[in-house]
């Protein structure tokens, strides 16, 4: 039987070390909404996440009630809409009208996210799919919770440098369109290589046309506890170290499978996967950036920083998987700029460079996310800064994602602050050479070699 | 079974327990297991209860218990067992 000394433990990792289950989001196939008239698709989308989703938010806050822990977010993924509006959508107003519609839903759900306004361009893109990007600065304009994101390639298909083209441009124009807030349209707005159809993360989340009607997919987090735990063991060796996080990830991802299979049954919907990610917030004690602290790093950034990361990210990984029937998302950690207390304080004090944070993207689960960089940062250099990213993703089998946020109208040294969850962070300076030759170049990126496994 | 896991932590003080287990038995609940310890100072008392023939649902339970937590200056927590033996056991 249980002892005191568990349910203690248990419940200091709640009160004291920010233990939560970071997000539950129902994945909903719209695939069957779909309609040549615009009118008919946004009520068939309308009715289709009502009808699956209306107890979501209820049934998480009651859920969380009873077992004492915390489930900070409920949120939705869908199809990606390019593929849904595709035969709606005749201009990329058509698509913003989609996102209008959707974000009425999400408000009206009470989820914070909607994830799923995207399109999946890894190899080539569709009329439907470059109507959808254009739409792209609008439908973050006047959209609250939607959340967007574009697959620019993969490790099977190679990098589609058209679409990387075109998103270094969209993601300008999306900051253009919301300075007025800090254009804070870019957070959330992800351009990933290899995106997972099961992510239950924003921006990044949505719906894969690989999965069922509808899922239960749940992040959960905790860095904050494995923290706690390193810091028990200051001058332990890397053996030590490695068992410690294992564990701690070990423990973390038994609750996340709880609630996911609780949920799942209380909902009627199967259940997807866990994703064992160590997800940050702005609050203090909830940062990625202490554990590489704890593990012996003066800031995030120094020396030795790409080394701790890779190890943390395997160890969550080895601890997670074995308390948990499926894993799948992005699992690992993550490692926001604006998100994290510790990383804003490691780039306040010099210690972290964007080019250091592409290097820990070759290691952990994403990749450049949530950096504020100068608004007068050409398209062009924003495009190479995906290629960089969507390279390593290719390369390396792995998911990779930039989200950068030039900020119009601020440059380096200054602040922005997006609020809340997404919080604030410094202006980071970019590299200022020049690679619009080679981004404009057109074409794809071929697959490579080491995708040819058949 | 409908095991749930009750755990009173805060300042010492007559009668905590006393009040607890009154209310659970005027609620039906029926209590497995008691047992308690100083943790870091506070008096930390845990309570295994089975609540399947309990005349409220668990919500309400655990509301009433804050409540009376409130009253006697200590924090009162009501939580499913599951979480516990989840975290604990493999």
């Amino acid at each position: 039987m249980i002892n005191i000394y568990e349910v203690a433990e248990t419940n200091a990792m709640i009160e004291h070390e920010n233990l939560d289950v970071r997000t539950i989001t129902m994945g909903i196939s719209l695939l069957d909404c779909c309609d040549t008239n615009l009118e008919k698709l946004c009520r068939n989308i309308r009715a289709k996440i009502t009808s699956l989703a209306k107890d979501l938010v209820a049934t998480g806050e009651a859920i969380s009630r009873e077992y004492g822990i915390p489930i900070v977010n409920k949120r939705i993924s869908i199809t990606p809409i390019a593929i849904v509006g595709a035969s709606a959508c005749h201009s990329p107003e058509d698509f913003v009208q989609i996102a209008v519609t959707l974000d009425e839903v999400a408000k009206d759900m009470g989820v914070n996210f909607l994830g799923g306004y995207s399109a999946i361009v890894a190899k080539g893109m569709t009329k439907s799919d470059e109507l959808f990007m254009r739409s792209i600065p609008e439908a973050m304009a006047r959209t609250e919770r939607i959340c967007c994101s574009v697959n620019v390639g993969s490790t099977k298909t190679g990098i589609n440098m058209d679409a990387v083209k075109i998103m270094g441009e969209i993601v300008k124009a999306t900051a253009e369109r919301t300075k007025e807030k800090d254009s804070l349209g870019c957070a959330k707005l992800v351009v990933l290589c290899n995106a997972p159809d099961d992510n239950p993360f924003m921006a990044g989340a949505f719906h894969g046309v690989s999965e069922a009607e509808a899922i239960i997919n749940v992040g959960v987090s905790g860095p904050g506890v494995v923290k706690y735990a390193l810091e028990q063991i200051k001058d332990a060796n890397f053996e030590v170290l490695c068992e410690t996080i294992k564990k701690t990830a070990f423990k973390i991802t038994r609750v996340g499978q709880l609630v996911a299979q609780e949920a799942s049954r209380r909902l009627g919907v199967p259940f997807g996967i866990i994703d064992l990610s160590l997800a940050p917030t702005p609050a203090v004690g909830d940062s990625v950036a202490d554990i590489l602290k704890a593990i012996g790093l003066e800031h995030a950034g120094a020396p030795g920083t790409t080394a701790a990361l890779a190890l943390l990210n395997d160890q969550v990984k080895k601890g997670g998987v074995m308390a948990s029937s499926y894993v799948g998302g992005l699992s690992g950690a993550f490692i926001p700029v604006s998100e994290d207390q510790g990383m804003i304080d490691a780039v306040e004090a010099g210690a972290l460079t964007i080019e250091k944070l592409e290097a820990m993207t070759c290691v952990c689960s994403v990749g450049l996310d949530m950096i504020a960089i100068p608004g007068d940062t050409p398209a062009t250099t924003i495009s190479g800064i995906i290629a960089d990213e969507a390279a390593i993703g290719m390369i390396n089998q792995k998911t990779t994602a930039v989200r950068i946020i030039p900020v119009i109208g601020k440059g380096v040294g200054e602040q922005v602050d997006f609020g809340g969850l997404l919080g604030h962070a410094p202006i980071m300076p970019v590299n200022g050479f020049d690679c619009s030759v080679f981004v404009n170049r057109g074409g794809r990126i071929p697959a490579p070699i080491h995708s040819f496994k058949n | 079974m409908d095991k749930t896991i009750i755990t009173v932590v805060g300042k010492d003080t007559v009668g905590i327990i006393a009040r607890v287990c009154t209310y659970l038995a005027e609620n039906e609940v029926n209590i497995l297991d008691i047992s308690q310890t100083i943790v870091q100072g506070y008096f930390n008392m845990m309570m295994i209860v089975d609540m399947q023939k309990s005349i409220k649902v668990h919500d309400e339970i655990s509301t009433d218990l804050t409540k009376i937590g409130e009253e006697l200056g200590v924090i009162i927590k009501c939580q499913r067992e599951e979480i516990f033996n989840k975290m604990h056991r493999i």
